[in-house]
């Protein structure tokens, strides 16, 4: 794209996919804004908590 | 009398959805604007913050995936190729001048580009999602 190039670390493109994913499944699935951002900050940890734990169960079997 | 989401009735919908003047017009309109522009069905409905985080949530995605590197898929021979570029088309106009300006047409063999080409398709779900949200608050279903 251009001039614009972005190369971030495995963890970087996980908390930014999590942080737009969670953002839009918040505002979609929920109806009250207290409610948006409590579901979008679950969605957030769970994508991020699962990627971690994931990584730790590849890292083991690798080993 | 036919029954909807939450238990509501149709006339209950209606009920609603004509205190909110959602039954005024064209009812795809939102569903259509929100896919070729991403929140735009909400802007249409005056949900403005809702659109706001939208529009920024699936455009930065978007842009960061090319900016990635990531392929914007141009033709579909096989399933995977055919998913992909299902996907890539729920961003709407974003796609069209994508491909007009020839971005995420060249392949490139870096491990941030597969994290970027998937970016873009996920971009357009995530789209898709929001434009069928708008629909639903422009039918009622959702306030």
């Amino acid at each position: 794209m251009g001039n614009l190039v972005f190369q971030p670390s495995h963890f970087t493109a996980v908390v930014l996919f999590a942080l737009f994913a969670s953002t839009v499944f918040g505002i979609t699935m929920r109806e009250k804004p207290r409610d948006m951002i409590r579901y979008g900050i679950y969605c957030f940890v769970l994508f991020v908590a699962a990627a971690i734990a994931l990584s730790w169960v590849m890292y083991l079997i690798a080993r | 009398m036919r029954y909807s989401q939450k238990c509501m009735t149709t006339e209950e919908i209606k009920k609603t959805s004509t205190k909110t003047g959602a039954q005024e017009g064209f009812v795809y309109l939102p569903l259509i604007a929100g896919w070729l522009v991403p929140g735009g069905g909400h802007f249409l409905l005056r949900k403005w913050g809702r659109g706001a985080l939208l529009a920024a949530s699936i455009l930065g995605m978007f842009v960061l995936g090319l900016a990635m590197q990531g392929k914007v898929y141009a033709s579909a021979h096989e399933i995977l190729d055919i998913l992909g570029m299902a996907g890539d088309l729920g961003n709407g106009l974003l796609y069209v001048i994508s491909r007009m300006l020839g971005l995420g047409d060249v392949q490139v063999q870096v491990t941030t580009a597969d994290y970027g080409t998937r970016f873009i398709v996920v971009a357009g779900l995530l789209n898709i999602i929001a434009a069928v949200d708008a629909h639903n608050l422009r039918t009622g279903r959702k306030s």
